[in-house]
């Protein structure tokens, strides 16, 4: 049963900044082109004033470079909220609220413990997100699929999707027992594969990183908390996609018009559309 | 110094991987590739932390610090690994940025609430065990592959040295300076031969050693001595005197673009460049698009009704041939202040980048001195710290980077040349006043924001690799801070811009304060400064240091009084370090105090416009090179897949892949295109979600055609970055053009007249095109003067290169275009017309390099007809925009040929092709049809069922249809005698092309 507070038709989301966060102001524009109201708000004025987060029934936790990836990426402000606001963090997690890491977001919820929280939340990490197997920084389109049996109430009803990737750090690490626990539980919510909808198998670069099984997406048992390496928000506009000239000149030979918009934003339209 | 000394730390924090780490594969398959007989790598990241902080936080700190699920730590015990043989430590010379560190102590400040001292508290070093068959002298060599000397000390232990010293030890490289605070009177009562020396060497420091070149010539100590002799009655301090020198620099007043050159009294920049630009603007009326050029830190033209796109174009040269990483990423960052101090504050939406390396497979060594140990850094080593320094700076920025270009040229082997530029976006009314416009006004607090000050950039050509017991902070050479820049760039733009806190903002970039803070002065008059108020990062510097140094990540910004303490209070919420350090002032004065004492005391108008103006005499003699005979090639499908696999034709999608082109969702037209991910040419961004309007991105660049013809050279240049632009779905309407000039040798009147010949073509195209300059920056002496392998000296000089960028606003990105075939059937068109133009090419630099071992130059470089391009140009765009073309790629480098295997490989698509479609002037051999550079073409596809009115479209326009696109997969060419010439698959075309930095 939803609470009844978060029971709007325009749930209002915080989009996190500061410190090197640099995907903030698409992460805004998709939530808000997807009917929720959205404010980017710096960590510090959090911290400031943690009650703000009372205010809020979707959390974000955007892509980008926090703290430089220094000491490990998303590992510094993971901690800068541990030290600082995670009495706060349980008490909004406890609310039927939902929280969504993308990128260097899904890299702060791992060391946060936010994904997958096996054992439910308590700020301690049980994957993690490692250097890609190129040791480099790696930014190209992927294909996903979406594991139908998942929680994550982000992917209901989608079953690929071809949005980018651009991180470092994406390959995704559990120990045995803790990724036994996430597949038993259909917690990983997105894996890398082929452009035909076959597994990637640890292929690169279809699997762009060397993520273990494939995972591009993990999510807690409730489903309300997801973080994902790739990047919905860069494929919302019908000229996001790498090959949108090709599929135009398609349209245009069988008369027909491109889609309003890129696939990305169902996931955006799912977090919207659970507080409906 | 004493080996007791060198400060100790009293905790080292060691993190290893308990699982598998993919940076020590990837580094042990790279040592191996590099012939070391390296079996395994395991690599731990290391903390010395010297603060008074208990055991206890100490662990708490290295929990923080390790990941737990994948890694351990131990804290003052040596870490050992199960096997290995050399151990290698890395870690940074004094006073070099440490960012790990500085978030490291952020981390452990905030866990146990205990504020550390940013200059001695945390440092940071990597630790790489080999284990392998490696000797110390192998070990030796890894480490000069890893570390760069000029910024990083090496320590290695053999694995029973480092078990028997218990690990790498404590030593922290704290800064220990011993400076004379005070500012020194220089006198100028001296000789001509010792005042020239004072130009040349520096000023002299009491014990006799001189600080490094002011760069001031006879002409300009002249006028300074007459100056303080006759108007101020004394003699100037060296605070005044490195001011000066910084003010009249080469790099901030473009002295040989100001000079008056032959007959041109104007100078090159009035009579070539921004003449052209202020007759474009006329002739253009009320369709003038430019709102801001040559007179900001960018150049600005109208985006639409609300918004502005600003662009500039750097060059980081000299400190990027010292330090690869560390130049380039200073430069990709220094380039986004450009667009951060454009009008009030533009946020940055796109990075460019072009690269400009010798060979990077070519082994033999040059040296700056007679001493082995002054070795410059391989071709290759400075190709891998370029790619790397843009990598850093741009993807920590959250600046999507899509457009960018590599060139080779052995010549580049004493200096690369690194081209980093930046467009940033601006509402045209800021707070109800128009964006561009900016004023200190007299009682403006004058503040400086982002980094603090150190020695960095200080007379950046002399540098010294002090040992780590000297204590002594690396000068020359510096490490960006994206972070610390991103977190100023979003509190100014996102934040304190719309609050309207400030009322001028300035990037502090050459000649660090003393430049910003005087440029600004201009706006009002003078100002007033007290230097002991600048953060420093490390107690010693002299005064002249504190105000010439050009530490990164730094803006100016004029505050008036009653916003101040919002203006701090808000930076100090974001975690931005700023500083009010004096006020603008209404008196035509510069005044500078350290301590109480004034120590720079200027009249504004000499230090801005007291530098004489020189007179620049040229020569310039045509060059003869000889036609170079040869054959039509016996085996033209060879030569058809070798010449994808150029180094400058191949794809580089290894840097497309790693430079983040995606972040800010505004990627539209991308670097790579089709299925088969080919390098393109030109790139579009969207930069408003909710308008359909976007930015095209392109440029040229054909330093080859310059050995034959600079006029040329720069003529292909501009056509090329207009061409390119337009094939992607720009617009001959709105289209401006940026000049990066990288000259060498420019004292030399032949060079000078390889430079007035280029300019005037810079005038001419750019007049005839109707696109007019905005912006530009020049670097005129790219030289190397050392050694070679032999110990013979050389000089090797950069050749002449003009880059020319190209920005334009494109109406509707629906109707953009990429490179790649699409369908199988689509006719194949070849808009231009080819000609007997090899000069310079890369086909010529191909078969002499196949035939005699040295590229052949040619005699003829392409030419340009402006008028009949621009009609073929105009007529694409109307096509374009009716969705008449299915894919369109401009013809570059290696011609027709490459083109068409480049959009073959793109849509992986093969095709047929006639070569006596061909529209030719003079041309018969299949080869020149095929690899001639003829400037003016562009190769398109069209569905056969818009081919009439396609050709009607381009009626009045020199048009072949060349042939068709197929279903299979290669590439076929008849030759003009109707026979097949060249089959080459598509599939083995990628695999050529893909080849060539695979290992990169």
């Amino acid at each position: 049963m939803k609470a009844q507070t978060t029971s709007t038709a325009q749930p209002r989301t915080l989009v996190l900044t500061g410190y090197g966060i640099n995907c903030d102001n698409e992460t805004r524009y998709a939530f808000e082109r997807a009917g929720a109201r959205a404010d980017i708000v710096h960590i510090n004025d959090i911290i400031e004033t943690p009650s703000m987060l009372d205010g809020y029934q979707i959390f974000s936790f955007p892509g980008g470079f926090s703290y430089g990836d220094d000491t490990g990426s998303g590992k510094a402000l993971a901690n800068r909220i541990k030290n600082n606001l995670l009495d706060e963090f349980l008490a909004f997690v406890g609310r039927d609220t939902l929280v969504l890491g993308i990128c260097n977001g899904f890299q702060v919820m791992a060391n946060l413990g936010l994904v997958p929280a096996l054992g439910g939340f308590r700020g301690d990490a049980e994957v993690s997100l490692e250097h890609n197997e190129s040791s480099r920084y790696e930014c190209r389109w992927v294909d996903l699929a979406v594991e139908r049996a998942c929680p994550s109430v982000f992917i209901r009803g989608i079953e690929r999707l071809h949005i980018p990737i651009a991180h470092g750090e994406g390959n995704f690490y559990a120990p045995e027992e803790i990724l036994a626990a996430i597949e038993t539980r259909y917690l990983a919510c997105m894996r890398y594969v082929l452009p035909d909808g076959s597994p990637a198998n640890g292929v690169f670069p279809h699997n762009p990183n060397g993520a273990l099984h494939d995972i591009a997406a993990v999510c807690d048992p409730s489903g309300r908390l997801m973080g994902m390496m790739p990047h919905p928000e860069r494929n919302i506009l019908p000229t996001h996609r790498d090959d949108w000239t090709l599929r135009r000149e398609h349209a245009r030979r069988d008369g027909v018009t491109l889609p309003e918009e890129g696939e990305g934003m169902a996931i955006f339209r799912n977090a919207v559309g659970y507080f409906r | 110094m004493p080996a007791h000394a060198i400060p100790q730390a009293r905790y080292r924090i060691e993190v290893f991987y308990r699982v598998h780490d993919a940076r020590a594969r990837v580094l042990a398959a790279k040592l191996r590739r590099l012939g070391f007989r390296v079996d395994a790598v395991v690599i731990t990241d290391n903390y010395l932390v010297n603060a008074a902080i208990t055991d206890e936080q100490a662990r708490a700190a290295a929990d923080m610090l390790a990941q737990r699920v994948t890694q351990g730590h131990a804290v003052n015990q040596p870490y050992l690994p199960e096997r290995f043989d050399q151990a290698v430590e890395i870690g940074f010379l004094p006073g070099v940025t440490d960012n790990v560190a500085t978030t490291a102590r952020e981390a452990i400040e905030d866990l146990a609430k205990l504020p550390l001292d940013p200059e001695t508290s945390v440092f940071t070093t990597t630790t790489y065990f080999f284990a392998g068959a490696l000797d110390r002298d192998a070990a030796e060599r890894i480490g000069a592959e890893l570390a760069n000397p000029l910024i990083q000390r090496v320590k290695i232990l053999s694995a029973d040295e480092y078990r028997a010293a218990g690990g790498m030890g404590m030593a922290i490289p704290v800064v220990t300076l011993h400076e004379r605070p005070e500012a020194d009177v220089v006198s100028l009562a001296v000789s001509d031969d010792e005042l020239l020396r004072l130009g040349r060497e520096g000023i002299a420091d009491p014990d006799g050693t001189r600080r490094g070149p002011l760069a001031l010539d006879m002409l300009s100590l002249g006028v300074i001595k007459n100056y303080f002799q006759n108007i101020e009655k004394r003699d100037p301090t060296d605070v005044e005197l490195e001011s000066i020198a910084q003010t009249w620099s080469e790099h901030c007043k473009h002295t040989i673009f100001a000079a008056k050159i032959d007959e041109i009294d104007e100078g090159i920049f009035k009579a070539c460049i921004r003449a052209a630009t202020e007759r474009v603007r006329r002739e253009k009326g009320k369709d003038d698009f430019c709102l801001s050029v040559f007179s900001d830190n960018a150049g600005g033209i109208i985006f639409d009704d609300e918004w502005i796109v600003a662009d500039k174009v750097e060059t980081h040269n000299s400190p990027s041939a010292l330090d690869p990483f560390g130049g380039s990423i200073t430069g990709i960052v220094g380039v986004n202040r450009d667009a951060l101090g454009f009008g009030m504050g533009a946020r940055p939406i796109a990075n460019r980048y072009g690269f400009c390396f010798a060979d990077p497979f070519r082994e033999a060594p040059l040296y700056r001195t007679t001493d082995r140990e002054s070795r410059l850094l391989s071709p290759r080593r400075i190709m891998e710290g370029v790619i790397h320094g843009v990598n850093v700076g741009g993807n920590c920025s959250g600046i999507p980077t899509p457009q960018g270009f590599v060139y080779f040229d052995d010549r580049y082997s004493g200096k690369p040349l690194v081209f980093v530029g930046t467009v940033g976006l601006i509402p045209r009314e800021v707070n109800g006043a128009p964006s561009v416009e900016k004023r200190a006004m007299p009682g403006d607090r004058i503040v400086m924001v982002g980094g603090r000050v150190g020695r960095d950039g200080i007379h950046g050509a002399t540098f010294s690799s002090e040992a780590l017991s000297s204590g002594s902070p690396a000068t020359a050479v510096q490490i960006g801070d994206p972070i610390t820049q991103k977190k100023l760039s979003d509190a100014i733009v996102a934040e304190a811009r719309g609050m309207g806190l400030y009322r001028s903002i300035t990037d502090n970039g050459a000649g660090g304060l003393s430049c910003s803070v005087a440029e600004m002065a201009r706006e009002c008059g003078g100002f007033e400064v007290d230097l002991e108020l600048v953060p420093l990062k490390y107690h010693g510097l002299a005064p002249w240091q504190i105000w010439v140094s050009e530490s990164q990540e730094r803006m100016t910004l004029a505050i008036p009084p009653d916003k101040l303490d919002a203006f701090l209070d808000l930076m100090r919420r974001r975690g931005v370090e700023a500083t009010a350090i004096g006020a603008f002032t209404a008196r035509e004065r510069g005044i500078v105090r350290y301590r109480g004492k004034t120590i720079f005391d200027l009249d504004m108008s000499f230090l801005h416009d007291g530098l004489p103006r020189k007179t620049l005499t040229t020569t310039y003699t045509p060059k003869k090179n000889p036609y170079p005979d040869f054959p039509d090639p016996a085996e033209p499908s060879a030569v058809f897949a070798d010449m994808v696999a150029r180094l400058n034709t191949a794809s580089f999608a290894f840097i497309s892949h790693q430079y983040d082109h995606e972040v800010q969702a505004n990627s539209c037209i991308k670097p790579l295109q089709g299925r088969g991910r080919v390098n393109a040419n030109a790139t579009v961004i969207r930069p408003r979600y909710d308008s359909p309007r976007g930015v095209v991105l392109s440029q040229g660049l054909y330093p080859s055609y310059g050995d034959i013809d600079p006029y040329r050279m720069a003529a292909c240049a501009i056509d090329t970055a207009v061409r390119n632009a337009v094939a992607v779905g720009g617009s001959l309407d709105v289209l401006a053009l940026l000049d990066n000039f990288c000259w060498c040798d420019s004292t030399n009147p032949e060079r000078l007249g390889e430079l007035k010949l280029a300019a005037r073509a810079c005038y001419d195209y750019a007049v005839a095109y109707g696109t007019p300059f905005v912006s530009g920056k020049d670097s005129m002496f790219n030289d190397f003067r050392g050694y070679d392998e032999h110990f013979n000296e050389v000089m090797i000089s950069a050749p002449p290169t003009l880059l020319v960028s190209s920005i334009g606003v494109v109406e509707d990105v629906g109707f953009c275009q990429t490179i790649d075939f699409k369908f199988p059937g689509d006719l194949i068109y070849l808009i231009g017309e080819t000609l007997d133009e090899t000069g310079g090419s890369e086909y010529l630099a191909y078969m002499g390099e196949r035939t005699s071992g040295a590229r052949y130059i040619g005699d003829t470089a392409p030419s340009v007809d402006a008028a009949k391009n621009a009609t073929a140009y105009r007529a694409l765009s109307a096509a374009m925009r009716r969705g008449l073309v299915a894919s369109s790629i401009s013809v570059e480098r290696g011609g027709l040929g490459v083109a068409l295997a480049k959009s073959a490989m793109a849509g992986m698509l093969g095709c047929g092709i006639d070569l006596s479609a061909v529209p030719t002037k003079g041309v018969s051999r299949n080869d020149t049809i095929l690899y001639s550079e003829s400037q003016g073409r562009v190769l398109v596809s069209v569905d056969p069922n818009n081919a009439d009115a396609f050709e009607t479209a381009m009626r009045g326009v020199a048009l072949g249809r060349i042939g068709a696109v197929t279903n299979d997969d290669s590439v076929c060419v008849k030759g003009t005698n109707g026979g097949n010439i060249i089959t080459a698959s598509v599939d083995a075309l990628l695999g050529r092309y893909r080849g060539v930095f695979k290992d990169f």
